[in-house]
């Protein structure tokens, strides 16, 4: 279907196509895979993460989808247009790029680097929209500083407000909270929230987990090729089986005739410490009251039952070790 | 090809220019080299030794200014972007690799005239004024006032694409300038060689040179154009 999009023409705006649909998409520089096969799409006004470790690929993958690199194989439809050498503008016009570094002219004020972006992008009222982008990022009372006066994260700010002059429908942040405090960090989160609550669509590539869990709609997890594509708890549930913490005073007589047996545990391990047993479980929410009640009627001190938490972390690291070399040296 | 995003560039890159002392300097202290010499020169004669001076023309001296001035800029254009991390937030705009150049371009030939005629006014007041009679009259032959008028933006535009080809292949600014600078040297040798009257300057041959400049002009903007790709601009700096 996106295939039928000719080389020329979009998707009226507003149709619900995705905002991005990439197909077999690889790039590489010369013998050097940077990435390869990728197959996603993105709806419009998803927050889309896209996770993985130092030279996976994504600074490319975005460079690649901004028409800065042109793509070794494959195709992608951004913001509706086929990712062809003729749409370049079109697509320049409708999506906005925050780089991994900020890229500021240092010797002009904020104000003055947001002028010249304004011009670029044709924006109607460029003074009204540069005010605003100046507030969104909460920079307005330093609109004349120079911007080699600015502090990283300062920068940083700028390089968003300047991200946001044109309105962009889809917009790719780079890293945008890399060493970036806490404090700043949790603005750079707010604003993308509130950018979601617009109907932005965004790519959003980041090392940091639980920025990726937080904010994201689904997110990717890519080693050169994809590992996985999905919602941050999905992706939980299909890495690893379901399964309860039991905690007691003392270590059970019989753990094994206890567990065994009970509805909804299908198997059960002792933990690392003594009086500590791991319950895999098809449903916890069936398996903990029972086992509760099992160990009670057996007259067990039980100090916790939880269910086990893992974080998406767990499953980047999960994947990511898989094989980290393989694929990257592939010829 | 959109007015606007060729004046966003032009006017930031004079803003840049501007607090960036290296390229003032280097933009003020060419002028002077080329035109102390020749007025002191000029300035010292006597007016019996004014009959040296019908086969010299001092002028066309100053034809150096055009042609070299504009190196610092234009060297200065896409290399010094590229080093400074800049380039690919601009190239992420709509903005066309036409309108990029245009930009880059007029932003190093449009000072650079207004010092090249800035100057030679200067001198030619200064020489009006101040020199022997018969001395001011045989520096201010009209030809050479043509020619000095004509053949400044001509020249500066060749210098300009040259400087910014050289630009958009270097990863180094001061090599980008080095390398400019030697290639905007021909066409000084030439005009000095006119003005010390070792190439006889005719009619036939200025209608010449004009035409060939001409004609390198549209060459220079052809190549520059066909230089410019994104992919080896991002990417070449691995
Ligand atoms: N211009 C280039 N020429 C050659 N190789 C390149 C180029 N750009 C990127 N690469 C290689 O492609 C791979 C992917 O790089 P990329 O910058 O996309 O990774 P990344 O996921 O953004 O990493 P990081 O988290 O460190 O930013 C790396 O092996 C890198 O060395
Ligand atoms: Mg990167």
């Amino acid at each position: 279907m996106l295939d039928q999009v000719s080389a020329h023409e979009a998707a009226p705006a507003g149709q619900p196509g995705p905002a991005l649909a990439v197909r077999g998409l690889s790039k590489r520089f010369g013998d050097r895979v940077a990435f390869q096969d990728l197959t996603f799409e993105i709806g419009r006004g998803e927050v889309f993460g896209f996770l993985g470790p130092n030279g996976a690929g994504k600074t490319t993958t975005v460079r690649t989808l901004g028409t800065l690199l042109a793509p070794t194989a494959g195709s992608a439809t951004v913001a509706g247009f086929q990712l062809v050498p003729e749409n370049a503008v079109e697509i320049r016009r409708r999506i906005a790029i925050m780089p991994e570094t900020p890229g500021l002219y240092l010797k002009l004020t904020v104000v003055e680097n947001l002028e010249c972006f304004a011009d670029l992008y044709e924006v109607a009222d460029p003074g009204d929209r540069i005010a605003a982008a100046l507030r969104a990022v909460n920079l307005a009372d330093r609109s004349h500083d120079t911007c080699g006066t600015l502090s990283k994260g300062l920068r940083q700010r700028v390089a968003l407000a300047r991200a946001l002059l044109s309105d962009p429908e889809v917009l790719f942040l780079d890293e945008p909270t890399a060493g970036l405090d806490p404090v700043a960090a949790r603005e750079v989160h707010e604003l993308i929230d509130g950018l979601r609550k617009q109907g932005v669509t965004i790519f959003l590539t980041t090392h940091r987990l639980e920025e990726a869990e937080r904010l994201c709609d689904r997110v990717a997890i890519l080693n050169t090729t994809l590992r996985t594509i999905g919602r941050p708890g999905e992706l939980r549930d299909q890495l690893f089986a379901k399964s309860i913490t039991v905690r007691t005073l003392n270590p059970l007589a019989d753990p094994g005739q206890l567990f065994t047996g009970l509805k909804a545990v299908d198997s059960w391990r002792q933990a690392g410490t003594t009086g500590s047993y791991v319950l895999a479980v098809s449903d916890p929410s069936i398996a903990a009251p029972v086992a509760t009640r099992a160990l009670v009627a057996a007259g067990a001190d039980v100090l916790s039952i939880a269910e086990s938490h893992h974080s998406l972390e767990d499953v980047y690291l999960e994947l990511i070790a898989e094989d980290p070399e393989a694929s990257r040296t592939e010829a | 090809m959109s007015k606007r995003r060729i004046w966003a560039i032009l006017r930031k890159e004079v803003r840049e220019y501007r607090r960036n002392r290296s390229v003032i300097y280097g933009m003020a202290i060419l002028p002077l080299v080329f035109a102390i010499q020749p007025l002191v020169a000029v300035l010292r004669l006597s007016t019996e030794a004014s009959g040296g001076l019908a086969h010299e023309h001092v002028l066309l001296y100053m034809l150096g200014i055009p042609t070299l001035v504009p190196v610092f800029v234009a060297a200065y254009s896409v290399a010094g972007e590229r080093q400074q991390g800049t380039l690919e937030p601009a190239l992420t705009t709509p903005v066309r690799g036409d309108e990029f150049l245009i930009g880059k371009a007029l932003a190093a030939l449009l000072p650079s005239l207004v010092i090249a005629y800035l100057v030679f006014a200067v001198f030619v007041g200064i020489v009006e004024v101040k020199a022997a009679p018969n001395v001011a009259a045989s520096v201010m032959q009209p030809m050479d006032l043509l020619a000095q008028l004509l053949f400044t933006p001509l020249l500066a535009c060749w210098t300009v694409w040259v400087a910014i080809a050289i630009s958009t292949r270097s990863n180094d600014v001061r090599v980008a300038q080095q390398l400019g600078v030697l290639a905007s040297l021909p066409p000084v040798f030439v005009t000095v060689m006119i003005a010390l009257n070792v190439i006889q300057p005719t009619p036939e041959l200025a209608i010449g040179c004009g035409a060939l400049l001409i004609v390198l002009d549209v060459f220079g903007w052809r190549l520059v154009s066909g230089l410019f790709d994104r992919e080896r601009l991002i990417s070449g700096s691995h």
